[in-house]
């Protein structure tokens, strides 16, 4: 198959790649660049282990070409701390909140929970669940996940920088 | 000691590599000139092969080669299964590629081996494969007739008949004698049938193995719970010397069950790469994980419950049918039997008789899942008790209360014979209602019955034991289980005063590496920070039987205190010498040696660089206060809890709500009470889950029809609460630590704590019995048929499966009591 060029930055780097049209953004994520953060629980777009932002909005990256993401901006759960390893927010409430057990479903729960707490900064429990239908957990029941999200999205919107990709900076 | 770690919620250790992506899953393993596998799977349930082409697949591009079952027959052996219940036990060959015969949809016919995964994948599709379907059979209540057989080499589909009977081991009373006094003195007669649908375990991170041939030992890396397990079994399988094999589980994404075991996926990565002389990776899709790694319950419960009048309950009999799928996996066979010592549970019923009937069907082989054995037992005795007091028209707790062990009672011998050590069911229960608000919810639930609401409430009252802490290896030697029960720890001193613990345990998400780091913090009085916690690397944790059964800190954490005490005594010697005492005089109290009153003293962290060191110990001491301890306990430990469920059931639309859940467990002392919380919520969720969402569907040909996170509905945080949950703490007496395992105990008690619900809020409208899971169309079904008596046709079938359109029609509806209508399933 003709492999077509990219070029996009992927957690404040840039990349050019060929890629094969039929790859996915998340396998050319794991693959080609060795962005293994990110991971796959299923084939049918339901469990949202692959969540990464694209131009700073989630997306489930197994949903998505590699092709299409050409010209784009890509945060995975790699590009989310500061460059000093300082934690997000997000992964530091996720860690007081006890909010992971395995950690499969970690990295696009904490990806998405940072979409949700953008968009919803004082969100209430019933807004963070339906935020998060999107990304499954077998692990926790959820409900400290919940917690965490809320206790994230409270930092965020305290914290001193109002841009969620802090890392990417 | 100051005890200043076990109790307190330390944040997790292991949480760091996991919230920034530096986790080590297997499927993230890169190795040079590595290989990538696809398995080409039957698509029928049942069939024989004619005919197997690869030439295209062979040819393809990037293809390095095709296998099919032919080619690797004399190296694969058979697939263990390691509890053969009984010694005439039936298990037909297991090849990990089928030669001929299919058994079940999802089977691997052939495997593909390329240069990279959608080259494999590719080429997956052109192996041309012929079948002759033959007939399948699916059913339970089918396969007991014998007519269609599973396995038509075998004769049967009866694999094993396992009974216990509390009248010949001397435990108890005769249940037969029970049950018909029931029936002449005009006592009680309960007599049901439930059903256990299947479910699938469903870890989030799809099984992945690698395999490195290169060098010395063959090295797997694996997504499973059982690293240990599975390199004896490797070794045995495939004739490989077990020295020659290391098996390594990095991060694991979850298992409940579903990764113990040894799998065909495992056995084909490791014959092609030792073949291939290159490292060879297979990772599953989720449908393929959905349909091929193996699914649990599956059970036909067909129970006899007598008692008196007034309530006490005076015996049971329980007939199970289990169903095994295709083949006998690793425990596959003694899940049924895990269970077989619970249905008593906490109450005191003076006969019982226990039937298992293990079967062969052409679906996926089940096997462990979260609880194993247990939950299903669990199931059928708090159901009873519910149908129980509503024949008595007394409350549920008051029943319960009757017929439990008092707390002054224990240690209790059960109509089993097992020894519960501890428990307090009042205290437990007493806390629950508190928190639940039980009179108030009462009160409202008459309210709502009375104005005749379309919206009615039910309240679900469900109590749990389980044995866990699996386990006594001489009782799992009675029940014929191929292992023991112990496990093994190694503490290792630093010469920097740091400590690394080595664990047989390997942990896929409970959290060891911070549990674990508490205790020794602990016992040697080092700081948390400067304990790292080793495992699931059979080369690093030479000995270990792995992490199932809620076992790892009742087992595998006594075997941590025991080494370290070793260490301990070890030190102490070296401490007497360093400080010109008599060892006798010397004390050890938060890291240090002291002679006893003075301020003289030694820190463990100079010991061990003086060990370390070696220039001046006493004569005949070796330089080392590395110790490992294997610890195999003499009992189980039984944990225990009361669940409250409230649930709302619109019986307009059969719409079923969870509007508040309390449970109280008594899972012994804690170590670490927020890792204990998040089991508990997990535990829930799937318990809820089985209650509510989720069962494996087949359609009439056997094909999964729930084969995808579309169909197979797994939770998400839209469909549960937050819960309410408490701890009553009755230390353990099987450990030092006291504790008792929490790891299925949520899992356990929920689901019945839900149906029970379901059922009470409808009860009053003629419906005792509803299929799990309880979707808003059986409810509604349900409560039409009520409506028209029982057996009624507007029990429409929620989902396209024959059995389960069957069954929903045959449960629907009317009031099932006493002792006429139970067998009418
Ligand atoms: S892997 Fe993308 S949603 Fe499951
Ligand atoms: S922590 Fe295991 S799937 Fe979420």
């Amino acid at each position: 198959m003709a492999k077509k060029p990219i070029s996009l930055t992927v957690d404040g780097v840039s990349y050019t790649d060929d890629v094969e049209p039929r790859t996915l953004l998340v396998q050319y994520l794991r693959e080609q660049l060795g962005k293994t953060g990110t991971l796959v629980g299923c084939d049918t777009t339901n469990c949202g282990a692959c969540t990464v932002h694209l131009d700073g909005r989630s997306i489930k990256s197994c949903t998505m070409f590699a092709v299409q993401a050409d010209g784009h901006d890509v945060t995975t759960i790699e590009g989310v701390a500061a460059a000093d390893g300082t934690l997000h927010p997000m992964q530091q409430a996720f860690h007081e909140c006890h909010a992971l057990q395995c950690g499969f479903c970690t990295p696009g729960m904490i990806m998405q929970a940072i979409d949700v707490a953008t968009e919803h900064p004082d969100a209430d429990e019933a807004t963070v669940r339906e935020n998060l239908e999107g990304n499954l957990c077998r692990c926790t029941g959820y409900q400290n996940i919940v917690k965490a999200v809320q206790a994230g999205a409270r930092e965020m919107a305290g914290g001193t920088s109002g841009d969620t990709e802090a890392g990417a900076a | 000691m100051t005890v200043t770690e076990i109790g307190s919620p330390r944040r997790r250790k292991e949480d760091q590599r996991l919230i920034t992506g530096r986790s080590r899953y297997t499927d993230n393993m890169v190795l040079p000139g590595m290989l990538h596998l696809a398995m080409v799977r039957s698509p029928f349930a049942h069939a024989r092969i004619t005919n197997l082409d690869t030439s295209a697949a062979v040819a393809a591009p990037g293809v390095v080669s095709v296998l099919s079952g032919a080619d690797i027959a004399d190296l694969c052996g058979t697939l263990p299964n390691a509890w053969p219940i009984t010694p005439d036990q039936k298990s037909p060959h297991h090849p990990s590629i089928a030669v001929d015969h299919v058994a079940f949809a999802g089977e691997i016919v052939a495997v593909v081996v390329a240069r990279s995964k959608t080259a494999a994948q590719d080429a997956a599709d052109l192996v041309d494969v012929d079948y002759d379907e033959l007939p399948v059979v699916l059913d339970l209540e089918e396969a007991e007739k014998d007519e269609v057989l599973a396995h038509p080499d075998l004769g049967t589909n009866k694999s094993a008949f396992w009974v216990f009977d509390s009248g010949e081991a001397g435990t108890g009373g005769n249940v037969e004698e029970a049950i018909s006094a029931a029936s002449a003195d005009d006592q009680i007669l309960i007599e049901r049938t439930y059903y256990q649908q299947r479910l699938i375990p469903a870890f989030m991170e799809p099984r992945s193995t690698v395999v490195d041939p290169t060098g010395e030992q063959t090295t797997m890396w694996s997504a499973t719970q059982v690293p240990h397990i599975l390199r004896l079994m490797l070794a045995l399988t495939l004739g490989i010397p077990e020295s020659k094999v290391r098996v390594i589980a990095p991060d694991v994404g979850g298992g409940f069950g579903g990764k113990l075991q040894v799998t065909p996926e495992e056995v084909i990565t490791m014959i092609v790469a030792r073949r291939t002389g290159k490292p060879c990776k297979y990772t599953e899709t989720r449908s393929e994980s959905l349909m091929a790694a193996h699914h649990g319950r599956g059970q036909v419960q067909r129970l006899s419950l007598s008692a008196t009048r007034d309530g006490q309950v005076t015996g049971l009999k329980v007939q199970l049918l289990a169903d095994m799928g295709a083949y006998l996996g690793l425990v596959t066979s003694g899940v049924p039997i895990l269970g077989a010592f619970m249905f008593p549970a906490i109450y005191k019923i003076p006969a019982y008789r226990f039937e298992c009937t293990n079967l062969f069907t052409n679906k996926a082989w089940t096997d462990a899942y979260r609880g194993a054995g247990r939950p299903e037992a669990t199931f059928a005795i708090e159901r009873l008790m519910d149908d129980l007091a509503a024949e008595l028209d007394m409350d549920p707790i008051e029943l319960r209360r009757k017929n439990w062990i008092a707390h002054e009672e224990f240690p209790f011998t059960t109509v089993c014979g097992l020894e519960y050590d501890s428990g307090n069911y009042e205290a437990a229960t007493a806390r629950a209602l508190e928190l639940f608000g039980y009179d108030e919810l009462r009160a409202e639930q008459k309210r709502r019955r009375d104005e005749g609401n379309p919206v009615q409430l039910g309240i679900g009252v469900s109590t749990f034991t389980e044995m866990c802490g699996l386990a006594p290896s001489r009782v799992l030697g009675s029940l014929d289980y191929g292992a023991g029960g112990w496990e093994y720890a190694q503490v290792r001193m630093l010469p920097t005063g740091h400590v690394e613990v080595v664990t047989g345990a390997s942990a896929h998400g409970q959290g060891h590496e911070t549990a674990w780091s508490q205790i020794v913090a602990d016992r040697l009085g080092v700081p948390f920070e400067n304990v790292e916690v080793l495992h699931g690397d059979t080369a690093i944790a030479q000995k270990g039987l792995d992490t199932y059964g809620s076992r790892s800190l009742a087992v595998g954490g006594m075997a941590v205190v025991a080494a370290a005490d070793k260490v301990i005594a070890k030190a102490k010697v070296i401490a007497a010498h360093m400080l010109e005492a008599a060892e006798d005089d010397l004390e050890f109290a938060e890291g240090k040696f002291t002679v006893r009153g003075t301020d003289q003293g030694v820190a463990l962290g100079d010991i061990s660089l003086a060990t370390f060191a070696a220039h001046n110990l006493p004569d005949g001491i070796e330089p080392s206060l590395d110790s490992d301890a294997t610890f195999d306990p003499d009992n189980f430990s039984f944990p225990h809890g009361t669940h409250l469920a409230a649930m709302e059931v619109d019986t307009d639309t059969g719409q079923v709500t969870l509007r508040k859940y309390v449970c109280v467990d008594d899972i012994g002392n804690v170590v670490n009470p927020l890792i204990v919380e998040g089991q508990v919520h997990g535990g829930l969720a799937q318990g809820i889950a089985q209650a509510l969402f989720e069962e494996a569907v087949h359609d009439d040909s056997g094909t999964l029809v729930t084969g995808s996170f579309v169909d197979y509905l797994v939770p998400s945080a839209a469909d549960l609460p937050s819960f309410i949950t408490d701890r009553t703490e009755t230390a353990s007496t099987t450990n030092v630590l006291g504790v008792k395992g929490v790891g299925e105990a949520g899992t356990i008690a929920s689901t019945p704590a839900i149906v029970n619900g379901v059922i009470d809020a409808v009860r009053h409208l003629g419906v005792d019995d509803i299929l799990m899971p309880c979707s808003p169309s059986r409810v509604w079904a349900a409560l039409q048929g009520a409506d028209k008596g029982r057996g009624a046709e507007a029990a429409a079938p929620t989902v396209n499966s024959p059995e389960v359109a069957d069954r929903d029609v045959a449960s629907t509806g009317a009031v099932q009591t006493g002792t006429d209508e139970g067998a009418a399933q």
